[in-house]
């Protein structure tokens, strides 16, 4: 008997394949939002509120339209459609409706013949403006009842006591996605009362929805286009200038492009909760959880975007991956006059995670326990009910095998070294090598992958089968995450042909992939494109009779039966396929139900240098294990892990937007610190793979996991080094030093 | 006023109101859109190119201080068959995710090697530290340095 051996797709999954666009983005060739020009394109610049609550006196945009190349100027009484916009609610004004509710909120936009003159427009706006008190503290708006959403969670016997109890009080500041490219876009006139549509963007089709119904235009008239993204982290799924400057193209008649600067992007779109969360664990002399009890108000701002969804899994993971048949919590956001948050990388549960990692340390330590022994003896595995909802766990859940690999983990060598880049502060600051304490902390993480809570989440995608191979069409926002490799890795390996293309469809073309958020568009997205392949080519099999495809064509026994020229005489063969994930459901009045899809879990370790005297953290490495299914692209993960990972640390030791009564202090570069290579911990990273219950080839989202349990874990570092309690991030050298 | 200045080999000429900076020149009037403007404070590196020798963030400098001076920006190095040596280890290496960061990351990158061609993992992070990467948390770019002295010894 021979052994026919099939030849191996080159660029399949589990190889370390380049990005298809990483040549154009190192050489300067590809374009962002942000590089689009047009013919004749005009320039567009927003009038913003100065105050975070007031009401408008008098509005008169005459000025602005008297200065040559001031082409036109819209308030929100040009809007011809639906007046509100917003992701789960429309409750915010296209433009400011006479009450501005933020500090930033837009009033008008004007279009000129270049960016100066738009500028100039913007200051020639006659406005006057009554400042109202801003309601900014978020418990004052709990009280008058200002709710995006509550979510009362009830399980188990709410009379349980446990023999041990800790307490404590948490608090997260506001974090900012800053990704490095900032909002931009191009909208060009169809010349038929249409507008084609390139905005930064997460999802194309839910801003579609929006757009068309604030301009009341037919669907069709409006085309959403995929565009080049400076990264995303959540900052683009609300809209920031979508109807704007369609609507300046429709006024105008001419292309209109608008480039946010860095001072105006920290405005121009949501950021992460800010957090007051009040816990309280009860547990066995053993360490058995027997009851978590939990008050956690989230700041949404001033208006709702996705604070409802960010509540749910504020609340739903308020626990973490433990074993507790007694949960008691109030989860809430309040509706304020600060600026709006909405979707940030771990969405909701970057909030509780802290708050819960730093109690299992606490009670840890309370009973004596090495942190990591707490958390094995409670750690929820999949076949048991969650704890928070009850839902039995399906698929991998892999806890323990976490823990293992986290206690696996070699230390890295004490400080040897006097040289000032390997101390905390760097050169810029003196700390001598006797000062230095080394700390080490851990914490875990569960949170949901894709859209739960019963929200209808699909994902469509069309599969083309041609005579050079194949290409895959989408709607899937790329925004760096390498979505685009991935894709092409799944197709090849179906479709047994290296050639494979990406072709970003627009919302004319295809349906909607969802939203590239919710570590969700690998199983989406990538489980639309398998399931597609594979029917392409079982289809193509039948068709002539053959048992495999590769690279030239249709084989049976090792024969060609057909070439792919053959295959796709009479035209391309193609599937297309809207793709769906396990149903879930609403969550019933106790927060109880099937509510989430599926979960990722994650485990960090992180190993900090601090002087006490000084109040300065080096993060010197962090190590991790990720639950993800399954390895599609080793350096691609590696990458996502890695740059999740740096996004904790900085909310754990540097990030925060300072919000004053509504107005943000540090909206700029300079006053928002983020993390750069010095910064940067060494990251030692175990993948387990134990194949999800959906998805493409058994792979997990990763996008978020690395950020969620690496902001507690930096935390419980920095308080084993210092014996502070440190309750609140990020951890300021004041917080150390007591100062 | 009318700057002359040498880009990328190349004698350019550019009209300017007197006040905008070299990243503005180079992206908008020269159609140099390789340089980007994350932040146009001096803080993220997204801009820089080397000047007169030296990596500047081109956002900072005022294009009418360049008259007669030599400009290279990221245009400059490599094309898509024919890449620079860091340009692909960054690609092998997946030291590029949005790739807004990038430009900036090769310009200086390329300039660290060409002044110390065999730096230490410090000077690299020193180098770097003016560049702003979101994405990657720079482990991928640090392999890529990583990967070219490896290739160097081979
Ligand atoms: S754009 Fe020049 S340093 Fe940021
Ligand atoms: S790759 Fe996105 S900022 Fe560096």
């Amino acid at each position: 008997m021979t052994t026919r051996t099939k030849p191996r797709v080159r660029g399949g999954i589990g190889e370390d394949v380049v990005r298809p666009d990483g040549i154009p983005k190192l050489t300067g060739n590809f374009a962002f939002a942000s590089d689009l020009v047009a013919d004749g394109m005009l320039w567009a610049a927003t009038l913003r509120s100065p105050h975070a609550h007031a009401v408008i006196v008098s509005l008169d945009t005459t000025p602005a339209l008297a200065i040559p190349g001031v082409r036109a100027v819209i308030t929100q009484d040009d809007v011809p459609g639906h007046p509100l916009f917003g992701q789960e609610k429309a409750d915010q004004p296209v433009l400011c409706d006479g009450v501005a509710r933020y500090w930033g909120e837009p009033v008008a936009v004007v279009a000129a013949d270049d960016p100066e003159t738009a500028r100039r427009g913007v200051e020639a706006i006659a406005i006057e403006w009554e400042p109202l008190a801003p309601v900014s503290d978020p418990e004052a708006a709990e009280n008058s009842d200002h709710i995006f959403r509550r979510i009362n969670v009830r399980r188990g016997d709410l009379g349980a006591k446990g023999e041990v109890v800790v307490e404590g009080y948490y608090e997260i500041g506001t974090q900012d996605q800053a990704p490095l490219g900032t909002e931009a876009g191009l909208a060009i006139p169809d010349g038929e009362g249409g507008i084609d549509l390139w905005v930064t963007s997460q999802w194309v089709h839910i801003d579609h929805g929006q757009i068309v119904r604030c301009l009341d235009l037919p669907d069709h008239m409006v085309r959403c286009h995929p565009a080049g993204i400076g990264g995303a982290f959540g900052a683009r799924e609300d809209m920031s200038m979508h109807v704007h400057i369609s609507l300046l193209a429709l006024i105008t008649r001419r292309p209109i492009k608008m480039v946010y600067d860095r001072s105006e992007s920290f405005v121009g779109h949501v950021k992460r909760h800010s957090a007051r969360m009040w816990y309280r664990h009860e547990a066995t002399p053993e360490g058995r959880l027997v009851r978590v009890t939990a008050k956690v108000i989230l700041d949404g701002g001033a208006y709702m975007h996705t604070s409802a969804a960010v509540t749910g899994n504020a609340a739903f993971f308020a626990v973490g991956p433990y074993v507790c048949d007694n949960v008691e919590l109030d989860v809430v956001s309040v509706k304020t006059n600060n600026p709006p948050a909405g979707a940030m990388r771990g969405f909701g549960v970057v909030q509780t995670c802290f708050g819960a990692e730093s109690q299992m340390d606490r009670l840890a330590q309370e009973l004596d326990m090495e942190p990591l022994a707490l958390r094995r003896l409670n750690a929820l595995e999949a076949g048991q009910p969650f704890s928070t909802t009850g839902q039995i766990i399906e698929g991998a859940f892999p806890t323990t095998a976490i823990i293992d690999a986290l206690e696996s983990f070699p230390l890295p060598p004490p400080l040897e070294s006097d040289d000032p880049v390997h101390l905390p502060g760097g050169t810029g600051l003196t700390t001598p090598r006797s000062a230095v304490v080394r700390g080490i902390g851990y914490a875990l993480s569960a949170k949901n992958l894709a859209f739960s809570e019963g929200f209808d989440d699909y994902a469509e995608a069309r599969v083309v089968l041609t005579p050079v191979g194949a290409e895959v069409h989408t709607a899937a926002m790329e925004v760096g995450q390498g979505l685009v490799t991935l894709l092409q890795q799944i197709a090849r390996t179906v479709l047994g042909t290296g050639h494979v293309a990406v072709v970003w469809d627009d919302t004319s073309q295809i349906g909607s992939a969802g939203s590239t958020s919710a570590s969700r568009q690998t199983q989406m997205t990538g489980g639309a494109v398998h399931a597609a392949a594979v029917a392409l080519r079982d289809k193509v099999l039948d068709d002539h009779g053959a048992d495999e495809l590769r690279e030239d064509g249709a084989y049976r026994d090792g024969e060609r039966v057909a070439t792919l020229e053959e295959i796709c005489a009479s035209g391309p063969v193609d599937h297309w396929i809207r793709f769906r994930h396990p149903e879930t459901e609403e969550p019933d009045e106790n927060g109880q139900g099937n509510l989430h899809p599926g979960y990722a879990l994650a485990g960090h370790r992180a190993v900090v240098d601090v002087d006490p005297e000084l109040g300065l953290v080096r993060v010197v490495q962090i190590d991790t294990a990720q639950d993800v299914g399954k390895v599609l692209n080793p350096k691609a993960l590696m990458g996502q892990v890695e740059g999740g990972i740096l996004q904790g640390v900085g909310l754990a030791t540097m990030e925060e937007l300072v919000i004053d009564k509504g107005i943000i202090r540090n909206p700029t570069f300079t006053d928002y610190l983020l993390p750069t290579s010095l910064d940067a911990p060494h990251v030692n990273a175990v993948f387990i793979e134990e194949g999800d219950h959906w998805g493409p080839f058994g792979a997990k989202g990763a996008g978020e996991p690395p950020t969620i349990s690496s902001t507690p874990a930096v935390a419980a570092a920095i308080r084993q080094a210092t014996g502070k309690a440190l309750t609140r991030v990020p951890i300021l050298p004041q917080d150390i030093t007591g100062t | 006023m009318i700057v002359s200045l040498t880009i990328n080999g190349e004698p350019k000429t550019a009209t300017i109101g007197g006040f905008e900076s070299l990243l503005r020149v180079l992206r908008d009037d020269l159609g140099l859109l390789g340089s980007k403007n994350a932040c146009e404070q001096g803080e993220c590196g997204s801009c820089s190119v080397v000047l007169d020798g030296e990596v500047v963030c081109a956002c900072l400098v005022m294009a009418a201080d360049c008259e007669g001076s030599d400009v290279t920006t990221v245009e400059a190095y490599g094309t898509g068959d024919d890449l620079h040596p860091f340009q692909q280890a960054m690609l092998d290496e997946h030291g590029v995710q949005c790739g807004f960061c990038t430009p900036g990351i090769v310009v200086t990158g390329i300039r660290l090697l060409e002044e110390n061609p065999t730096p230490t993992e410090d000077e690299i992070r020193e180098a770097l530290s003016g560049n702003i990467c979101r994405c990657t948390g720079y482990g991928g770019i640090l392999r890529a340095f990583d990967r070219l002295a490896k290739e160097g010894t081979e």
